[in-house]
């Protein structure tokens, strides 16, 4: 069971903690869309620092507007960003 | 400790008459800081029996092996081969199984993105250097730079432009950054002019970086 | 607090296009890296750790490979599989040879 489904709208935790972290700075409390569930995978947060890893935290491609992330972006209004997250970063709108 | 570079840059201008995109084989003589820890740590591990030196020089001739032709004939296939490309889009690794290429050397999740009149995908790792090894090999130098790394994101069309890629503002740029173990791979628009080209004809128009999104395929000229 | 490597959006200059080919010491780098992987002695999210500790002088200034050659000696000090002492004993023995390089 997921806690989300492909189209939902989710934010990014937009929290500032130490440690090996794959949640890039710059879509930390930014609002996205689900594009697809990719899979369950050993959480990296814990592998870094050699443990199992498990339980495995479901891993999501959520895809973000530009003008989300840049409020003065060069580019059009329909360019995107595709970054895969792990559910304990995101929380739903 | 002294910090070597291997930037590009820090090689200073190539000798006249060669070519500035040929490969640069300097100071493979120097005896780095950095070259003793790799001499070293290689050494012990294998009077430890941790490796042996067979299983290093394999792995290097498995990355040897690996190269932009392997992504150019995926391409290639999913150009000419309908059922292919839907097994490309849904299990990029199935697909590659299928063409005869390992895919267990690397513990990571093939991922094929398609580029389309409306859509041009691009590929970027922000937070290391992330790239589709086991089909187009080691990353090249711009693709590790910090300068790549930071500025995709931001501007995207404006680095597309510094590789001579000018998109369409009726095109959608999707930029791709695998923050994670998923591992990008663009297939390409097919080039106009490309029709009755054999699948080995069509490989060899494909280049290495339309696969990572930074350029478009020119059409063919006959 | 960002880390040195977290730098998706940050300004930048132009893009560095000339090639590099990679030299055998630095494959050598990469197939130590993907072996001790497989054996399960080095994952890579620990060696991207090591990255983000290896400091910010060497992890911009330095090349890849020597980032990451950093990283992996590290890493297999702290797993106890190689001790500082060993290793100091090997590159004092590297500096006095002549057969170390191809």
């Amino acid at each position: 069971m997921s806690a989300f489904a492909a189209g939902d709208r989710v934010a990014v935790l937009d929290v500032d903690v130490p440690g090996h972290i794959r949640t890039p700075t710059y879509v930390r409390g930014r609002r996205g869309v689900i594009e697809r569930e990719v899979g369950r995978f050993r959480n990296p947060e814990e592998l870094a620092y050699g443990r199992s890893g498990e339980p495995r935290r479901m891993l999501y491609r959520v895809r973000f507007a530009q003008r989300e992330l840049w409020a003065d972006y060069a580019g059009t209004a329909h360019d995107t960003i595709d970054v895969d997250l792990y559910e304990h970063w995101l929380r739903k709108l | 400790m002294h910090i070597g570079h291997d930037h590009p840059h820090a090689h200073g201008e190539p000798p006249a008459g060669l070519d500035p995109h040929a490969p640069q084989r300097d100071h493979d003589d120097t005896l780095t800081y950095f070259r003793k820890l790799e001499i070293a740590v290689r050494e012990l591990l294998i009077e430890k029996g941790v490796l042996t030196a067979d299983e290093v020089r394999r792995t290097v001739e498995n990355y040897d092996s690996r190269t932009p032709e392997g992504g150019a004939r995926v391409v290639a296939r999913a150009w000419v081969d309908p059922a292919f490309k839907a097994l490309l889009m849904r299990d990029a690794t199935a697909a590659c199984e299928s063409l005869g290429f390992d895919m267990n050397v690397f513990d990571v999740t093939l991922t094929v993105v398609e580029n389309t009149p409306d859509t041009h995908n691009v590929v970027v790792c922000t937070l290391c250097s992330c790239y589709p090894r086991m089909l187009l090999g080691m990353p090249p130098a711009w693709y590790k730079s910090r300068a790549y790394r930071s500025r995709l994101v931001r501007d995207p069309r404006a680095v597309l432009r510094e590789f001579g890629t000018v998109i369409d503002d009726a095109v959608a740029v999707r930029v791709h950054d695998s923050t994670a173990d998923l591992r990008y791979l663009v297939l390409p628009m097919r080039p106009a002019g490309s029709d009755g080209l054999s699948e080995p004809e069509l490989a060899a128009l494909v280049t290495r970086d339309s696969m990572v999104g930074v350029t478009v395929l020119s059409p063919v000229q006959r | 607090m960002k880390g040195y490597h977290d730098i998706g959006g940050e300004p930048a200059g132009a893009i560095p296009m000339q090639e590099h080919e990679m030299m055998l010491w630095e494959k050598r780098v990469e197939a130590m890296l993907l072996l001790l992987s497989q054996k399960g002695l080095l994952r890579v999210d620990e060696n991207r750790r090591g990255l983000e500790a290896v400091g910010a002088e060497i992890y911009h200034e330095a090349g890849y490979a020597e980032r990451r050659i950093q990283s992996i000696s590290t890493n297999l000090i702290a797993k106890g599989l190689i001790s500082i002492e060993e290793l100091a004993a090997k590159v004092a023995d590297i500096e006095q040879r002549s057969d170390v390089l191809p």
